[in-house]
């Protein structure tokens, strides 16, 4: 990450700043070809987003004054390392009478906090298991 | 009840008696027939509810919607529109948490609704101010707003409002069978026609990854960056974007009321965390929300449609998601039958881009059977711009659409076409040529086969191929069975076939450009350029609401068609030139040369006969023009006109004008020019009249105007009539029937420029020339 925020100026990254965007395991862009997958260097896991690139957009939706967008690019850079099972499971758990108590929400928030270091989404499920106490939300539905 | 069934028995009777009548001849009850005229139009099947705020059906305001409001305690909101910080429902908490900007909310709300909505279509009052004061806006106060706003204010204040510059537009690909062949072929077919996006779904769930593979290769076939979508089970949908099939996501529904959302089995929390998962599998996404939603499961609160859709929306912002697929959706049918029911979907639509989302702008669920609404939905969107103009114009037939109907659907996609020409109006598509989509539709047929090859998946026969790549519908094709499409889907399913496997299957089998193409598209979520507000690609570059943010500040700025996709826009096909009438004409030539002689002898001269009628031909009849616009070969029709002068007891004289090609001016002047003081004129392309000497041009006897509909019969009663006039009778007039066919429509152009070879030919005051007319051979 560079120590300057990105700007807009810096947008689309893969054009105006390709130094800067590169897979989990170091690849370049320029990297990333048909010969590359042909001959088996190139897998599915070069082309997923890293919590990087997602930090990067997150700079520069700042910029552009997207704020909130910012705020979910960093909540999704924090969840890029979250197997897809995990994913789901705290996704159903969030669903209305799922958890039928906020101890639920608040173990799912300890271990994202704890295993993938996703404070952000952490703090946003335990601010959830709150709301859900106050709405009365901890009751199953089926 | 026995009484009732003998009335039965009576009605039965009297129905089948007056069945047997002709329909006009029918006893009626006391009515107008032109309400039963009315009672067969398509729009009858429109059904249209009464505005009733309390059952929730009121488009703009209702008397339960909330006075806006905010107020603060210690920097953060303590109330909003009416509602206490302590009894906020979760949708208002999450609102006031993270859209509301306290600050700007002070400021915001205090400046009145009406000057906000003045500067909404102030060209001088730049999107990114009015964009910094919606954040201190709650819903209330945004739907006070735009309900300043008339449709035409609201369309301009979209236009100026919305995020991306360039316009784009959606597609479905879907079709009834599932069938893989042929949603390659659409999706190929789509991409041709220029859609942005397209969007999939399936009629048996199982088939959604046969669905998405095929719909992947074929949107790879012609350009690149088509983004892709497979609407599916939140699961399934966000692991076939795991597998690289996909790179949108747009079915993440969010409601304006607190048991709407948890029936929708959510909370904004769920749909937030969502957002970020999918943004964490570099996928682009965008929420749905649209009036009538919260009416279609029960609990609307008794708030307007705008009120409830103004909550969703701030909620949207609020969450972070880019966009949102907005205005109606499949709430839009609903929202149709109440008063101002378009005109919310479009001020809901810009409540969206005022709030700087990305707008899919909904336009997709038919919301009417009348072909006039429809063209009348469309309008503002086509003229104003929209990010996506459709969120799923329907690319395949209506039949074929797994999502119902759209708004506009494969059958009328030409129209569409033709509109963006009318109004030189970018509504993001691009006419294609039927050698193109031949070619195109072929090409993915034979890609997306060759990966089932190589999957050892099926073995598509010549036939099913064939029969894929030239039917308009699945109807027409002979294809997989059922079985076949859910074994290949779950097959695909269980390998964990994934987009590498496709793009290696492709390559292998000779498939490299359709290859590229595919890792173009998955290689886009590297840098998750494309998640930002608004992007879609482009000439293989993303565009986005932050490379190409509309900066429309009146006339001159602002998106702009450029000479390039001006003239993408207009070439429809076929399109008249003045070199092919000239060739269409010039085939009939010879044969008409075989039929008549035309020999000049001389100026013409006034007759002495009483019985003289003189027809007076246009400069370029049988010249360079050899028959009517109704088909007729022009010595057929002189034939005709002498026949009937003949019947009628005068002598037929042919005299052409060289001064003039009007019909009004030849007829005046054959008839100054005929003994018995009257003349026919008639141009080459049919248009006839009779006149008579002592008249003003414009004041004739009788005219023919519709020469398309024209028949030879017509002519040679206008020959007898003519005749009756010289002989000093009153003729019955002759009517060539009509039955209002938009004659202009379909003869217009071709006319002007038959005319326009007429006119050409003309010289001031060059003299009356004598024709002696030999007919050859038998009549045609």
């Amino acid at each position: 990450m560079s120590s300057r925020p990105l700007s807009i100026a810096d947008y689309p990254l893969a054009e105006k700043r390709p130094e800067l965007v590169e897979t989990k395991a170091g690849k370049g862009l320029d990297e990333i070809t048909l010969d590359g997958i042909l001959s088996g260097g190139v897998t599915l896991d070069d082309l997923r987003i890293t919590a990087d690139a997602l930090r990067q957009q997150a700079e520069i939706a700042r910029a552009a004054g997207r704020d909130t967008l910012a705020a979910n690019f960093e909540r999704g850079a924090e969840l890029v390392d979250v197997p897809q099972d995990v994913l789901m499971q705290v996704y159903e758990l969030l669903r209305p009478g799922r958890a039928t108590s906020k101890d639920e929400l608040s173990a799912a928030a300890k271990t994202l906090r704890d295993n993938y270091g996703a404070e952000n989404v952490a703090a946003f499920i335990e601010e959830a298991a709150e709301v859900y106490e106050r709405r009365a939300l901890f009751k199953p539905r089926f | 009840m026995k009484g009732v069934t003998l009335d039965l028995v009576a009605i039965t009777r009297r129905i089948e008696e007056s069945a047997a009548m002709p329909e006009n001849m029918r006893p009626h009850a006391n009515r107008w027939r032109r309400f039963s005229d009315w009672d067969d139009r398509p729009l009858r099947l429109d059904k249209f509810a009464v505005e009733d705020a309390a059952s929730g059906f009121s488009a703009f305001t209702s008397p339960y919607d909330p006075k806006p409001g905010v107020t603060l305690a210690s920097g953060r909101i303590d109330s909003m529109d009416g509602v206490l910080a302590r009894d906020f429902d979760m949708i208002d908490i999450f609102i006031a948490r993270y859209h509301l900007d306290p600050q700007v909310a002070i400021e915001a709300m205090a400046i009145p609704s009406l000057e906000i909505a003045r500067m909404l279509v102030d060209m001088n009052v730049p999107r990114t101010e009015l964009v910094r004061l919606s954040r201190g806006m709650t819903p209330a106060k945004l739907a006070e707003v735009v309900s300043h706003l008339s449709s035409l204010e609201i369309a301009f204040a979209y236009g100026k409002m919305r995020a991306r510059q360039t316009p784009g537009n959606q597609a479905h690909v879907t079709n009834a069978k599932d069938d893989p062949l042929q949603m390659a072929a659409d999706a190929a077919t789509a991409v041709a026609f220029g859609f942005d996006e397209i969007e999939t779904t399936m009629r048996v769930a199982r088939n959604a990854w046969s669905n998405a593979v095929a719909c992947a290769v074929g949107a790879a076939v012609g350009r690149w960056g088509t983004l892709f979508q497979c609407s599916s089970e939140e699961a399934e949908e966000l692991k076939i974007g795991m597998a690289g099939f996909t790179s949108y996501a747009e079915t993440v529904s969010v409601y304006g009321t607190e048991k709407s959302f948890i029936d929708g089995d959510d909370t904004p929390w769920s749909k937030a965390f969502l957002a970020a998962a999918y943004a964490s599998r570099g996928i682009k996404m965008r929420c749905t929300s649209g009036a009538g939603s919260e009416l279609l499961m029960g609990f609307h609160d008794r708030k307007s449609l705008l009120y409830l859709e103004a909550r969703c929306l701030c909620l949207q912002r609020a969450m972070g998601v880019q966009g949102t697929q907005n205005g109606g959706i499949d709430g839009a049918p609903v929202t149709c039958t109440v008063p101002g029911g378009m005109r919310e979907l479009m001020a809901e639509n810009l409540i969206a881009v005022w709030l700087d989302l990305e707008c899919a702008s909904g336009n997709d669920a038919r919301a009417t059977e009348s072909e006039i609404r429809v063209g009348a939905k469309i309008l503002p969107y086509l003229v104003a711009g929209s990010d996506l103009i459709c969120s799923g114009f329907g690319s395949i037939l209506k039949y074929d659409n797994s999502f119902n109907a759209s708004l506009l659907n494969g059958e009328e996609l030409e129209d569409y076409l033709v509109l963006q020409r009318d109004f030189e109006a970018d509504g993001g598509l691009t006419p294609v040529g039927e050698t193109e989509i031949m070619e195109v539709r072929s090409r993915a047929v034979d890609a997306i086969s060759a990966v089932l090859e190589e999957f050892g998946l099926a073995q598509p026969t010549a036939d099913m191929k064939q029969s894929v790549i030239a039917a308009s519908g699945s109807d027409e094709t002979r294809t997989f069975s059922g079985r076949d499409i859910a074994l290949i889907s779950e097959t695909i399913k269980e390998r964990a076939i994934t987009i590498i496997d496709v793009i290696k299957a492709l390559a292998r089998r000779g498939f490299e450009k359709e290859a590229e193409n595919l890792l173009n598209l998955v290689r886009l979520r590297i840098s998750g350029d494309y998640l930002q507000t608004s992007a879609v690609v482009r000439n293989g570059r993303v565009v986005s609401a932050i490379n190409d943010p509309n900066d429309y500040r009146g006339p001159g700025t602002g998106y702009r068609l450029s000479d390039r996709r001006r003239e993408e826009i207009v070439s429809i096909r076929d399109v008249l030139t003045r070199a092919e009438v000239l060739r269409a004409e010039a085939i009939h030539k010879p044969a008409e040369a075989a039929r008549v002689l035309y020999s000049a002898i001389g100026p013409a001269v006034v007759g002495g006969d009483k019985r003289d009628v003189v027809i007076g031909i246009s400069p370029a009849f049988g010249v360079k023009l050899f028959q009517t616009v109704a088909g007729h070969p022009l010595s057929a029709v002189l034939r005709a006109l002498f026949v009937g002068i003949a019947e009628g007891g005068c002598t037929a004289r042919v005299v052409r004008m060289r001064h003039t090609a009007d019909t009004s001016f030849l007829g005046l002047s054959a008839a100054r020019l005929a003994g018995s003081g009257i003349g026919i004129g008639i141009q080459a392309k049919g248009t006839a009249v009779i006149h008579q000497r002592d008249r003003l041009p414009h004041h004739n006897l009788e005219l023919f105007s519709n020469s398309p509909i024209t028949k030879l019969e017509h002519y040679k009663r206008m020959g007898a009539n003519a005749a009756a006039y010289a002989l000093g009778e009153m003729p019955e007039p002759i009517i060539v029937p009509t039955r209002g066919e938009a004659m202009g429509s379909r003869y217009h152009a071709r006319v002007s420029l038959i005319y326009a070879i007429e006119t050409e030919m003309t010289s001031e005051g060059a003299a009356p020339e004598e024709i002696d007319v030999t007919f050859l051979g038998a009549p045609t």
